[in-house]
């Protein structure tokens, strides 16, 4: 690990988490990793009552973090005609940053750009990415401002290529456009993201609820979301349900 | 004097600000349709299921009508939503299988594989997975297409009255069941195929039972062709029927047989192999209709291919007799171990042994794993494969602990069902069936 990459936290426990090791993909160096929360204690005990002596164990949770080129093979291919494209559609300062990590490719993308950067994605010849597997919501309560991330899974039937587009929008400003024009299966994946997640997206032609009912509180798949269950009991022992046992921080 | 609210009532109707109301629950159809043409000189709209039979389990349809035209359909769902991917963000890595695998119910394979092989990328052990493994993978998952694939031949058929289709279909995935039985010890929601390899190795006997049922399928796959390829009826109620063609399949995303239909051969199996299909002979199937009838011939075509597939993966397992089934690296590898007792499956006794009276280590070791779980590094993957339904995938995000911090499936009967409005808009009510019924959604893939 080589000088600046080591951002000091004030955390003295080593990172449990690097995400590089040898034989990765990853070319050039070991990309900073990005923090996106932290964690305390273990056995998911919070505040006092903790008596098992973990207490004190710090984890940063870090992900992978932006890659430089070049990123290796094909993906470079792709990164150098979508920056062109995108350098002529003045959209210079769409791609956020390019994570490369165990052979996938991520583009960050600024959401006031995705509707047109979806579109130089699919449209022109070097990049060509007319199949859209779909979109999936994740949700990082303590990535601070981008809480909620917008996961797109593209594919190029014509280059027999994959990538990935990740878009980012803050819990109190649930916005991201829709990409149902370009992309119509987009409509379901967009509305089920929604349900789960909250996740407003404009333009959409009729953005409902589809798996929860039309009347239900809440968006379930959110972490402060619980998940809910009861104490089962058996032979005398009760179990607790799933989300307040044991947990391995 | 209490009601029974669930008795048959007199066609009960009532007003509301759209019109009136009618609810079907079994009485007399004469008088029904009597009221509705009274009242209905145009348009109605019919709420077909969540109940009805030929929906392929809990699939509401809301149909406009004009006459016996559709002029629009939509699809209601989320009767069968469960949570998974919600419940597993709260059990560990390998626990994960045990949910997943209960999604789309008629491939608990191809959910478990995808799910496996995008904690394995994350893990970055691809290239550690056992050779046997990945071979007893491809040969699961190509029985399991087969099952799959009879199953849709098979309702399929029900559904528009063919019932000797329905009849042999089920014979047949029983036969597929039984050896899923024998290798896995359950016929459905195996949980067999786990983070580094599988369960457990191939029971004695197991391979025989196989190439039986292959040459047996060989005799009964004819009969399949013989009763419906070039029958009238069933061609006239399939050939034409939910065009959809090759612009309209990307669009919407729509893979598997409705997009080889169109006569593109794309198959992940091909395009991007996993767990070694690299290595075995097979073809794509294609067919150039864009229309039921074709996807109802690529699924009896894609059988056979599988046949071979199997065929192949059996030779190879006769030569892997003993080798390992699990990843070498014990900080993976699920490490119990079942067996066969005289009261059925249970924990091997070899292994008990030698974690209670052998080694400490062992046992803590043990403990550990099952309890706590293996650590998965941060990070996002997403491995593809190809189901019998299309591209199935899981996107399994990882925070660097014991848990998934995500796993999203992209099943593909919810994709493809949302061409359930082109397929069907502008056709009759009853080819409504029959389109959806040729992209084979299976509910609780859809709802998850």
């Amino acid at each position: 690990m080589s000088d600046e990459e080591k951002v000091s936290t004030g955390l003295d426990q080593p990172t449990t988490t690097d995400v590089t090791p040898g034989g990765d993909v990853q070319p050039t160096g070991l990309a900073p990793a990005e923090k996106i929360g932290e964690r305390q204690g273990m056995f998911g005990v919070q505040g006092t009552g903790d008596t098992s002596g973990y207490g004190g164990l710090h984890r940063q949770v870090d992900m992978p973090g932006a890659s430089n080129p070049p990123y290796g093979g094909w993906m470079d291919e792709v990164a150098t005609a979508l920056a062109e494209s995108a350098k002529a559609g003045a959209l210079d300062s769409a791609v956020e940053k390019v994570v490369v990590h165990r052979g996938e490719i991520t583009f960050f993308i600024r959401r006031e750009d995705l509707l047109a950067m979806v579109k130089l994605l699919r449209d022109e010849e070097k990049l060509r990415f007319e199949f859209c597997s779909g979109v999936s919501g994740v949700h990082y309560p303590d990535d601070a401002g981008r809480e909620l991330h917008a996961v797109y899974h593209l594919l190029s039937m014509t280059h027999n290529r994959r990538i990935r587009l990740e878009v980012t929008a803050p819990d109190a400003d649930p916005h991201v456009p829709s990409v149902c024009a370009t992309y119509p299966t987009a409509d379901w994946h967009e509305r089920e993201t929604f349900d789960f997640f909250g996740i407003i997206f404009d333009g959409h032609p009729a953005l409902t609820r589809i798996e929860m009912p039309d009347d239900w509180p809440g968006h379930p798949q959110r972490k402060d979301y619980p998940l809910g269950g009861i104490p089962v009991e058996y032979k005398g022992a009760t179990i607790p349900p799933p989300d307040h046992r044991r947990s391995y921080n | 004097m209490t009601t029974d609210p669930y008795a048959a009532t007199e066609a009960p109707s009532y007003g509301t600000t759209q019109g009136k109301v009618y609810t079907v629950t079994g009485q007399d159809w004469d008088q029904l349709v009597a009221g509705v043409a009274e009242d209905h000189e145009d348009k109605i709209v019919v709420n077909m299921g969540p109940q009805h039979p030929s929906t392929h389990g809990v699939l509401r349809l809301i149909l406009e009508l004009e006459g016996e035209t559709v002029t629009e359909a939509r699809c209601g769902i989320g009767y069968l939503h469960t949570g998974i991917e919600k419940n597993m963000e709260f059990r560990s890595w390998v626990q994960g299988v045990t949910f997943c695998t209960r999604m789309d119910y008629l491939s608990p394979f191809y959910n478990e594989a995808t799910y496996c092989l995008g904690v394995e990328r994350l893990l970055d052990i691809e290239d550690q997975i056992p050779e046997k493994a990945q071979v007893m993978r491809v040969l699961l998952m190509e029985l399991n297409r087969i099952s799959s694939h009879l199953v849709c031949i098979a309702t399929g058929g029900m559904e528009i009255g063919a019932l000797t289709v329905m009849t042999i279909g089920f014979r047949e995935r029983e036969l597929v069941l039984d050896l899923f039985e024998l290798i896995t010890g359950l016929r459905m929601n195996h949980a067999f195929i786990r983070p580094g390899g599988v369960a457990q190795d191939m029971p004695p006997g197991a391979l025989d039972q196989i190439r039986d049922f292959v040459l047996l399928m060989k005799k009964r796959l004819p009969e399949y062709a013989a009763l419906c390829n070039a029958n009238p009826i069933f061609k006239a109620r399939l050939v034409d029927v939910g065009h959809l063609d090759l612009a309209g399949c990307l669009a919407l995303g729509i893979s598997g047989p409705p997009l080889r239909a169109t006569g593109y051969p794309w198959d992940l199996r091909k395009s991007e192999p996993y767990s070694g299909y690299e290595d075995y002979d097979f073809d794509v199937c294609t067919w150039d209709t864009a229309d039921a009838y074709g996807r109802f011939r690529i699924r009896l075509d894609e059988m056979w291919q599988s046949l071979r597939i199997v065929e192949q993966a059996v030779d190879r397992l006769a030569d892997l007799e003993g080798a390992p089934v699990m990843i070498g690296d014990k900080k993976i590898a699920w490490p119990s171990q079942l067996s066969i007792g005289s009261d059925g499956m249970g924990n091997s006794t070899d292994h008990i042994k030698h974690i209670m009276g052998e080694s400490m280590e062992a046992l803590i070791h043990h403990f550990k794993l099952v309890t706590e779980g293996f650590k998965v590094p941060a990070g996002q993957a997403y491995v593809p494969i190809e189901s019998p339904r299309g591209e199935l995938g899981a996107h399994v995000v990882s925070d660097g602990g014991t848990r998934p911090f995500r796993a999203h499936f992209r099943d593909p009967s919810f994709t493809n069902l949302q061409a359930t409005s082109v397929m069907s808009e502008g056709g009759m009510i009853a080819d409504v069936i029959v389109a959806i019924a040729s992209i084979d959604p299976v509910m609780g893939g859809v709802d998850r």
